[in-house]
C-alpha cells in the first residue's frame, strides 16, 4: 500500500517567497516499508508514504498510534527496525539527526531557559561561525516573522506559553530547514491561544512553502491546518486525504468514528441492496453495498439526521423519541431512540431554530429521516466491534 | 535552501557518526573503564584475598572457617551488631522526634533546630568521642551522669555514634514526613478522628518507608564507623576496629579481607532495602496531593520545643567541649586558656603539613570529583548511544554506596599494592587518596546529577542535533549553567566529605600524605588529647567556611541567573 500526500491544486498565493517554484508534483519525502518495533511492541507496521514538496501534512491519531514514532524516525531521533526514508532524493534511512535537514518543534517548547530570545533563536547560526551582524539580522528577521519583534533580549521564562512556542518555530526554521517537523506543537496552549497559533503558522507556512509535517490527537486542528490529512491507528494508515475527503468521505470505520461525531450502529446488510438495523430496513446509496454482506457498522453523522422538509415520499423515515437534549450553544445534540432499533441509541444535531421552531425537548416525539447519500457502511469485524461500544457507552 | 548543500554528498545510505555521538560514545567507554578498574577491580581483588592465605595461595573458605573459630573475633561480630541495634533505636526515636518538630508543628526557631542538626556533618567522627571523653571519661566534667559506668565501651560508642548519625537519619525522616497529603488530615479530622489515631493511621503509615530507610543506614553507618570506636571503645572490640588491627596491627591480609566481606554483608543489604524503600516512596505522593500545612498547638509546640532544645543541647555540648578542650592548657589542672594546642609543628612530625595535606585532597576531589561524576551522569542520562555501556555505568556508579569506607581503603591496598599492577605507582600518592574518596562519595553525587539532568526538557538534544550543533556543546551552554547550583553543592558535598573522612584514607595514606583526620586519629591514640582536638576543630572551622562560602556564592548565581530561573532547583 502506497499513499501519496498530494499537495491538492489551488492557486499558489501571491505572496510566495519560496526561492524556486517548485512543479506541483515533487516528491520531497518518501517513506518506503517502514516499520519499528519497541521490544515485542509494534510501534509502525510497515509505513509507505509519498509527501510532496511544500505540502502541509498532519498525522493524525489517538495516543499511540504511532504518529509521534513516525516523525521522530523522519528526524532519526527514532531508528526504524526496517524500510527506507527518502528526503529530496537522498537516503537518510540511517543517517544520524544532525546529518539530516529539518527543523523541528516539540510541544514542551524545549526552549534553553538560560539563553535570551536571540540567542536561542540565533543557537544554530552561531555554531555555523556566521558574523555576529549576519546573525543578528537574520534572527531579527525570524522575530518579525514570528511577530515577536521586541522580545529578543527577554528569556523565555517571561514569555507567555504561546510566544514560547512562536520563538521555537523560529528557532526551527533558523537554519532554513527543508523539512518543518511540529511534534503537538499546540497541544500546551490554551484554547483560544492555539486557534490564533495555529492560523499563524498556516500562514507562515504558506509563505515559506517549507514542506511541513505535524503530529497531532486533535483532528480539529488537523482539519483546519492540513492539506493532507494522514489518519493513523495502532501503526497503520487508515486513509490519506485531504480533509473534506477524510471528513466525508471516511474509508474505514475507524476514521469514521475518530474524525468528527459519527454515530456507528450495528447492522446487517441485505442483498437486495438495504441494511437493516433491528427490525427496520434503511435504504442505502448503491456504491456503499458494494461488496459487504452480513455484520456491518451503519454510521452517519449527527449534524446529517433530517428534520425538515420532511414528505411521506421521503426515505428512510422515522419515528424518534428524544432521550435527551444537551445545549451546546449554536446547536444542541440530542440522544434519539428510533423504536425497532432495538434500543440503539444515535445523536443528531438539532439547530436553535428547530429546537424554537418544533419545541423539542426531552420526551418529544419527532419525525426525521436519514438521506441514503449519508449513510456509510463498513464491515462489522472483531477489529471495529469496539467502536460501537464505546460510541454509545462513552455518550451514556 | 539548505537542502541543496546536501545534493553533494548524496550517495549510498552508510551508517554515519557524527562528532557529538562521537564524544558521548568515548565518553561512555572512558566512563565505564574507569569505574571498572576503580570499583569492580579492587572489589574482586578484596574478595580473591579472602579466599587465599598470606602468602597468597589458595585455600578456600579457610580463612572464614579461622574466623569463626576465633572466639575474640566472634565476640566483635555480636558486639558490632548490639551496638548497632541500640544507635538505631536511639537515634531513630530522637530523629524523628526532631523531625515531626521541624515538620508537623509550629514551634519556634525551627530554622535555628535544623541548623545545629547538621553540626556532626562537618566534624570528623572521631570529634564527639574525644569531647564524650573530656565531658564522661575518668575526669570527665559530668561524669557523674554515669553512676560509676565507664564511658571507655559500649556507652561512649553508642553516645559518640549516634552523634555522628544524627543528621543523616534526620535527613531521611525530615524528607519523610514532609511528604504528607493534607488532604488525608482534612477528611480525618473530618470525621473526628482523634490525634493520637491520626498519628498512627496517617502520619506513620505515611512515612514508614522514610523509617525503614532511616534505620537501616544508621545501622550500616554505625556498624562501619571506626573512628569512634577506635577513640572510645577501651577493651570493646567491634569489626571495623578489628579490620584495623587485623591489617595494621598484625599485618593479616586474608583475615582482614574477611572481615571487610562481612561489613559489606549489612551494608549491602542496607542498600537494597533503601532502594526498594524509595521506589515505593515516590509512587506514594500523587501530583495532586496538597502539602500539609501544620497549625499551631501551645502545649504540643511547647514540648517539641523542649525535647528539640534537649537534643540540640547535646549537639552543641559535644561541638562546645571539643572546642574548650582545644583551649584548655592541661585539663584538669590548669584551665587557662591557651592556643598552645593549635602549634602542631611542636606535638606531631607532620604538623601542619596533615592540615594542608586535606585541604589539598579536598579540593582535588571536589574538582575531579565533580567533573568526572557529572559528566558521568550525563552520559548516563543523556547519551543516545550504547544502551549497554549507559546501564552498566549507571550500574557501577551505584555499588560505592553499598561499599563502606574501610572495605574499600582496604581494596585498594590489595589491588595498587600489588608491584605487578601497571597503576601502582600511586600507591602511596595524594592521587589514591583522591580517587579513594571520589570513589567512596560517588553514588550519592551521580544520583543527585542524574536527578537534575532528568529533570532537563528530554528533547535539547534533539533540538540541538536539529541545529547541527554536536551534544557537548549544548551541555556546556546548557545542561551546565542550569545545573550551576547543584554543581556547586556536590563540589561542597565531596569537600567536606573528603576533610572528615578517616576510613578509607586509613589505610591508604604514606607520611608525607597524612591528613588532618587522620593526625586527629593518631594524636589521640598517643594520648595528645587536646591537639587531637585543636585539629578536629580545625577541620570543623574550615567545613563551616566552605559551607558559608557556598551560601554567599549560591546566592549570587541565583540572584545573576534570577532572570530566567523561574524557580530555585538546588
Amino acid at each position: 500500500m502506497n499513499m501519496v500526500a498530494k499537495r491538492p491544486n489551488r492557486v499558489r498565493p501571491a505572496a510566495s517567497i519560496a526561492p524556486q517554484d517548485v512543479p506541483s508534483d515533487d516528491v520531497f519525502l518518501e517513506i518506503h516499508n517502514v516499520s519499528k518495533w519497541f521490544g515485542d511492541f509494534q510501534a509502525l507496521t510497515d509505513i509507505s508514504l509519498t509527501i510532496e514538496r511544500g505540502t502541509f501534512v498532519c498525522f493524525l491519531g489517538p495516543s499511540g498510534c504511532g504518529k509521534t514514532t513516525l516523525l521522530r524516525s523522519i528526524a532519526g531521533l527514532e531508528r526504524q527496525s526496517s524500510g527506507r526514508i527518502i528526503q529530496d532524493g537522498r537516503d537518510i534511512s540511517n543517517l544520524p539527526p544532525s546529518q539530516r535537514d529539518f527543523g523541528i518543534v516539540f510541544q514542551s517548547y524545549s526552549l534553553f531557559p538560560n539563553l535570551t530570545v536571540n540567542a536561542n533563536v540565533g543557537y544554530g547560526l552561531v555554531n555555523q561561525g556566521l558574523p555576529r551582524a549576519q546573525i543578528a539580522t537574520r534572527v531579527q528577521e525570524l522575530l518579525d516573522l514570528v511577530h515577536l519583534p521586541s522580545s529578543g533580549p527577554k528569556y523565555p521564562a517571561a514569555l507567555s506559553g504561546g510566544e514560547q512556542q512562536r520563538v521555537a518555530l523560529a528557532r526551527a526554521l533558523a537554519m532554513q530547514p527543508g523539512l518543518l517537523l511540529l511534534d503537538e506543537p499546540l497541544s500546551a496552549l490554551d484554547a483560544k491561544v492555539r486557534v490564533d497559533l495555529r492560523h499563524e503558522m498556516k500562514q507562515l507556512q504558506r509563505r515559506l512553502g517549507v514542506t511541513t509535517i505535524m503530529v497531532t490527537h486533535d483532528q480539529e486542528e488537523a482539519l483546519a491546518l492540513a492539506d493532507v490529512v494522514v489518519v493513523m491507528s495502532k501503526g497503520n494508515i487508515e486513509q490519506v486525504g485531504t480533509p473534506m475527503q477524510v471528513y466525508t468521505d471516511p474509508q474505514s470505520a475507524f476514521v469514521a468514528d475518530f474524525v468528527g461525531h459519527m454515530n456507528l450502529l450495528h447492522g446487517t446488510a441485505q442483498a437486495d441492496g438495504t441494511v437493516r438495523i433491528g427490525s427496520r430496513t434503511l435504504q442505502l446509496d448503491p456504491k456503499q453495498v458494494d461488496g459487504l454482506s452480513g455484520d456491518v457498522l451503519v454510521s452517519f453523522r449527527p449534524e446529517d439526521v433530517m428534520f425538515r422538509g420532511l414528505e411521506d415520499a421521503t426515505e428512510n423515515q422515522l419515528q424518534g423519541y428524544i432521550e435527551s437534549v444537551d445545549f451546546l450553544g449554536a446547536f444542541s445534540r440530542a440522544r434519539v431512540r428510533v423504536n425497532g432499533f432495538d434500543g440503539a441509541v444515535f445523536e443528531a444535531d438539532l439547530s436553535a431554530n428547530m429546537l424554537r421552531d418544533f419545541g423539542v425537548d426531552a420526551g418529544s416525539t419527532l419525525s426525521l429521516a436519514l438521506p441514503r447519500d449519508r449513510i456509510c457502511i463498513y464491515p462489522g469485524n472483531e477489529r471495529t466491534a469496539g467502536l460501537v461500544k464505546s460510541s454509545t457507552e462513552e455518550r451514556a | 535552501m539548505s537542502a541543496q548543500d546536501f545534493e553533494a554528498s548524496a550517495g549510498p545510505a552508510f551508517p554515519s557518526v557524527d562528532r557529538g555521538r562521537l564524544v558521548s560514545t568515548l565518553g561512555l567507554l572512558l566512563g565505564v573503564a574507569l569505574l571498572l578498574i576503580f570499583v569492580a577491580a579492587p572489589l574482586v581483588t578484596i574478595f580473591l584475598k579472602s579466599l587465599q592465605n598470606d602468602t597468597g595461595t589458595f585455600v578456600g573458605l579457610d580463612n572464614f572457617v579461622r574466623y569463626f573459630s576465633s572466639a575474640g573475633l566472634v565476640q566483635s561480630l555480636f558486639n558490632s551488631i548490639q551496638i548497632a541495634l541500640t544507635v538505631t533505636v536511639i537515634a531513630c526515636g530522637l530523629a524523628f522526634g526532631y523531625a515531626y518538630a521541624l515538620t508537623r508543628t509550629c514551634m519556634p526557631m525551627r530554622g535555628l533546630f535544623r541548623a545545629i542538626a547538621m553540626i556532626p556533618i562537618l566534624a570528623p567522627s572521631l570529634l564527639s568521642a574525644i569531647a564524650l571523653i573530656y565531658l564522661l571519661g575518668n575526669q570527665g566534667m559530668i561524669r557523674e551522669l554515669l553512676f560509676g559506668n565507664s564511658v571507655y565501651g559500649p556507652i561512649g560508642i553508642v553516645l559518640g555514634i549516634t552523634f555522628y548519625v544524627f543528621p543523616h537519619v534526620l535527613m531521611i525522616m525530615v524528607t519523610a514526613l514532609s511528604s504528607a497529603d493534607a488532604r488525608l488530615y482534612e477528611a480525618a479530622e473530618a470525621m473526628g478522628t482523634s490525634r493520637w489515631r491520626i498519628f498512627w493511621t496517617i502520619t506513620v503509615p505515611g512515612a514508614r518507608y522514610g523509617l525503614i530507610s532511616a534505620g537501616f543506614v544508621v545501622f550500616t553507618l554505625t556498624i562501619t564507623d571506626f573512628g569512634v570506636p577506635k577513640v572510645i571503645g577501651g577493651n570493646f572490640n567491634v569489626l571495623a576496629t578489628d579490620i584495623y588491627k587485623q591489617v595494621v596491627g598484625q599485618q593479616s591480609f586474608s583475615m582482614g579481607a574477611v572481615v571487610g566481606l562481612i561489613l559489606l554483608f549489612p551494608a549491602i543489604l542496607s542498600f537494597s532495602v533503601d532502594r526498594v524503600v524509595r521506589k515505593r516512596q515516590v509512587a506514594q505522593m500523587s501530583a495532586r496531593a496538597v502539602p500539609y500545612a501544620p497549625q499551631p498547638s501551645k502545649g504540643r509546640d511547647r514540648a517539641f520545643f523542649v525535647f528539640c532544645s534537649l537534643v540540640s543541647l547535646f549537639l552543641v555540648g559535644i561541638l562546645a567541649t571539643a572546642v574548650f578542650a582545644s583551649l584548655v592548657t592541661y585539663w584538669p589542672y590548669n584551665l587557662t586558656l591557651t592556643l598552645a594546642h593549635y602549634d602542631f609543628n611542636a606535638v606531631d612530625p607532620n604538623g601542619w603539613s596533615s592540615f594542608t595535606n586535606s585541604l589539598e585532597m579536598a579540593a582535588w576531589t571536589a574538582l575531579i570529583g565533580t567533573c568526572v561524576i557529572f559528566l558521568g551522569a550525563y552520559f548516563v542520562e543523556k547519551a543516545d548511544t550504547l544502551p549497554f555501556a549507559r546501564g552498566l555505568l549507571h550500574m557501577l556508579a551505584m555499588i560505592p554506596m553499598a561499599v563502606p569506607g574501610l572495605v574499600l581503603g582496604l581494596a585498594y591496598v590489595f589491588f595498587f599494592s600489588t608491584p605487578t599492577n601497571p597503576l601502582s605507582g600511586i600507591y602511596g600518592t595524594m592521587a589514591i587518596l583522591v580517587l579513594s574518596t571520589v570513589v567512596h562519595f560517588y553514588t550519592v553525587a551521580h544520583l543527585s546529577f542524574v536527578t537534575a539532568l532528568k529533570q532537563l526538557d528530554k528533547e535539547f538534544e534533539a533540538v540541538s542535533a536539529s541545529l547541527k550543533v554536536p551534544a557537548y556543546k549544548t551541555m556546556l551552554r546548557v545542561h551546565v549553567p542550569i545545573c550551576l547550583p547543584l554543581i556547586l553543592n556536590v563540589a561542597i558535598y565531596l569537600f567536606l566529605n573528603a576533610m572528615t573522612t578517616v576510613s578509607a584514607a586509613v589505610f591508604l595514606y604514606a607520611p608525607d600524605t597524612k591528613l588532618a583526620s587522620i593526625a586527629v586519629l593518631n594524636m589521640d591514640d598517643v594520648g595528645d588529647q587536646a591537639p587531637a582536638s585543636a585539629m578536629a576543630i580545625m577541620i570543623v572551622l574550615t567545613s563551616v567556611s566552605v559551607k558559608l562560602l557556598q551560601v554567599v556564592v549560591t546566592r549570587s548565581l541565583l540572584a545573576r541567573s534570577s532572570a530566567w530561573r523561574q524557580r530555585d532547583p538546588g
